[in-house]
């Protein structure tokens, strides 16, 4: 098991604080009126593997461009495009129900690659491009909505969203399956050893003969479309092309990665961690939740985490360094 | 027909013009030191050699084909490695997957997945080659960075010698080591040739440049100043060009 999680750097600290954070949670909660803690209850267990998969998708994303050492500030943004592009199409234009399929994932991959192409030809800091990205990712999707949720979405789309087969949420199986080929992409690929070592040392990469500006193409052009898929799952959960969809998902989205222990300076990633992280923001969130946080406070907790988070990793790779 | 061949190499870096011309040729399976002051533009050159700088103006053949518009990746399947002075590895990678980055073989996964990197064939392929320069490694799967200079040092060679170069250049490869490695690296410098590898070593350190080299090339600002066989000079001779006191 050590070896395994070793093998996957997925971090033991990182299983602990999902522990931990499950226990504190569950005798915080409430309890209902049959004497069970509500964090406990069946159905509260799926709202959060349900709230996860969504902001975990994207989280998928962000591992993927931060192992490289890049960063991607748009996701939240590209997941609300997603969305309104998807159901627009099917919803204001007609198409038949696929197009939100292909349109939710076209806008997220398209976003994507207009900053990969921009961070490798315009030399424009990431940070930058993808700032700019959030805006105007954000924007588009209200002048393409007119500033309102698009609603009625065809019973194909609500599927991916609602239904439950085996009695297990859709999403949590498109989150299930997004995890199982990334894990695959990134820690069993030429292209993932490649994805490492160009955050771990970009000269290295570049003198082995890894096509850098190539390899950065590809992987801003997988978190835009990891976004769609998050935006077309948002979408189907809640019947609505919502313009605001996703909105402060970044957020949560590097905070899982960071906290999954993929290194927010590039080197160093795990799909596995990034979902162990994912359920800790959703444990936190939804314990909040019950416990009647403010979302104002929400916000605040979050953030806190990552910052944390960063400052842990800085103290530990000081520690390294000295031994 | 010789193995490498350089001519009119011309490199500036903004306002700063690096190589001036650099005209250089090496046979197959000999050994060229190559030395100069610091700043006279060794290490931008051969980083032209192997496809990490691009040149402003002239030629590069290499083995009959000109090569000066292939990327690095190109140049290393044509068979030319280079060490290079910060040695380009990647600290939070393993031994073995620097010794093989950038070419990781591959094979199916389950029999259907592609492109499935073979880690126990990268393994064991690194370890014998480690084994075989008759360096100690604590394991072959520790981060790269957790080693010393010298042990570093050795990961960079291994990878440069892993997959039958033609011509390996080194880069101050002795810069960081201790005397016992330096005389392990000469040795392996020596062992190449006998396989009929081509080197061109950079060092600061003269006495190594002639322990190993048929040849010296002196290089000053970004100009070849002169091109002496080993048997025909020595160390005076040579750092009077160096530091621009002939004649
Ligand atoms: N990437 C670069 N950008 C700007 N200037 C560079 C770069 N690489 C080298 N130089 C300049 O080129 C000159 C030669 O450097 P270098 O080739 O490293 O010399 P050497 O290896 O002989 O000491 C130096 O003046 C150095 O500052
Ligand atoms: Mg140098």
């Amino acid at each position: 098991m050590l070896r395994f999680l070793e093998r996957t750097h997925v971090r033991v600290e990182s299983l602990a604080v999902l522990a931990a954070l499950a226990i504190v949670m569950a005798i915080l909660s409430p309890v209902t009126g049959s004497g069970v803690r509500v964090f406990l209850t069946a159905s509260n267990l799926f709202n959060i593997i349900l709230a996860s998969a969504t902001f975990g998708i994207l989280a998928i994303g962000a591992t993927f461009v931060i192992s490289a050492a890049g960063i991607d500030l748009s996701l939240g943004s590209v997941l609300g495009l997603a969305s309104v592009a998807g159901a627009s199409l099917v919803v204001t234009l007609e198409f038949p129900w696929y197009f939100a399929i292909i349109g939710s994932l076209a806008a997220g991959a398209a976003a994507g690659a207009v900053n990969g192409f921009v961070v490798t030809r315009g030399a424009v800091p990431a940070f930058i491009v993808t700032l700019g990205m959030l805006g105007i990712a954000r924007g588009l999707a209200l002048i393409i909505s007119d500033g309102r949720g698009i609603y009625g979405l065809p019973a194909e789309i609500l599927f991916l969203g609602q239904a439950r087969p085996w009695g297990v949420p859709t999403p949590v199986f498109i989150f299930a399956a997004v995890a199982l080929v990334s894990h695959y992409v990134l820690a069993h690929t030429p292209f993932g050893h490649h994805t490492l070592a160009l955050g771990d040392n970009e000269d290295s990469a570049r003198a082995t003969g890894i096509n850098v500006n190539r390899q950065r193409m590809a992987l801003y052009t997988i978190a835009g479309l990891m976004a769609g898929i998050a935006g077309l799952v948002f979408t189907a959960r809640v019947n609505t092309g919502d313009p605001t969809a996703g909105l402060n998902y970044e957020l949560l989205a590097i905070t899982a990665a960071i906290i999954g222990g993929t290194n927010l300076f590039g080197g160093r990633g795990s799909i596995l961690g990034t979902m162990i992280g994912a359920l800790i923001m959703g444990v936190l969130q939804n314990g909040l939740n019950l416990m009647a946080v403010q979302a104002y406070y929400q916000q605040m907790a979050i953030g806190t985490v990552l910052i944390a988070a960063v400052w842990l990793d800085q103290i530990r790779a000081r520690g390294r360094r000295a031994q | 027909m010789s193995l490498l061949e350089l001519s009119g190499i011309e490199r500036s870096f903004g306002p700063v013009q690096v190589l001036r011309g650099v005209d250089l040729v090496v046979e197959a399976g000999e050994v060229v030191g190559l030395v100069g002051d610091n700043g006279a533009g060794k290490s931008t050159l051969m980083k032209t050699i192997s496809g990490v700088y691009a040149t402003d103006s002239g030629q590069i053949t290499f083995d009959g084909d000109e090569i000066t518009d292939l990327d690095p990746g190109s140049r290393r399947e044509a068979g030319i490695e280079m060490i290079y002075q910060d040695l380009a590895l990647a600290p939070q990678q393993d031994v073995a997957n620097n010794i093989f980055l950038g070419r990781e073989p591959t094979k199916r996964f389950l029999g259907i997945l592609p492109a499935f990197v073979d880690k126990a064939r990268i393994d064991a392929e690194a370890q014998r080659m480690i084994d075989s320069l008759g360096v100690q490694i604590p394991s072959i799967q520790i981060p790269v960075g957790m080693l010393s200079g010298g042990q570093q040092q050795t990961i960079a060679i291994a990878r440069a010698l892993t997959f039958k170069p033609k011509l390996v250049i080194m880069d101050e490869p002795t810069a960081a080591l201790a005397v016992r490695e330096v005389e392990s690296v000469l040795r392996l410098i020596r062992q190449m040739r006998e396989e009929g590898i081509a080197t061109i070593l950079i060092s600061h350190r003269l006495n190594d440049v002639f322990k190993a080299c048929d040849r010296v090339v002196v290089l000053r600002r970004g100009n070849v100043i002169t091109d002496l066989k080993k048997d025909r000079t020595d160390m005076a001779e040579v750092v009077s060009y160096i530091v621009d006191a002939h004649e």
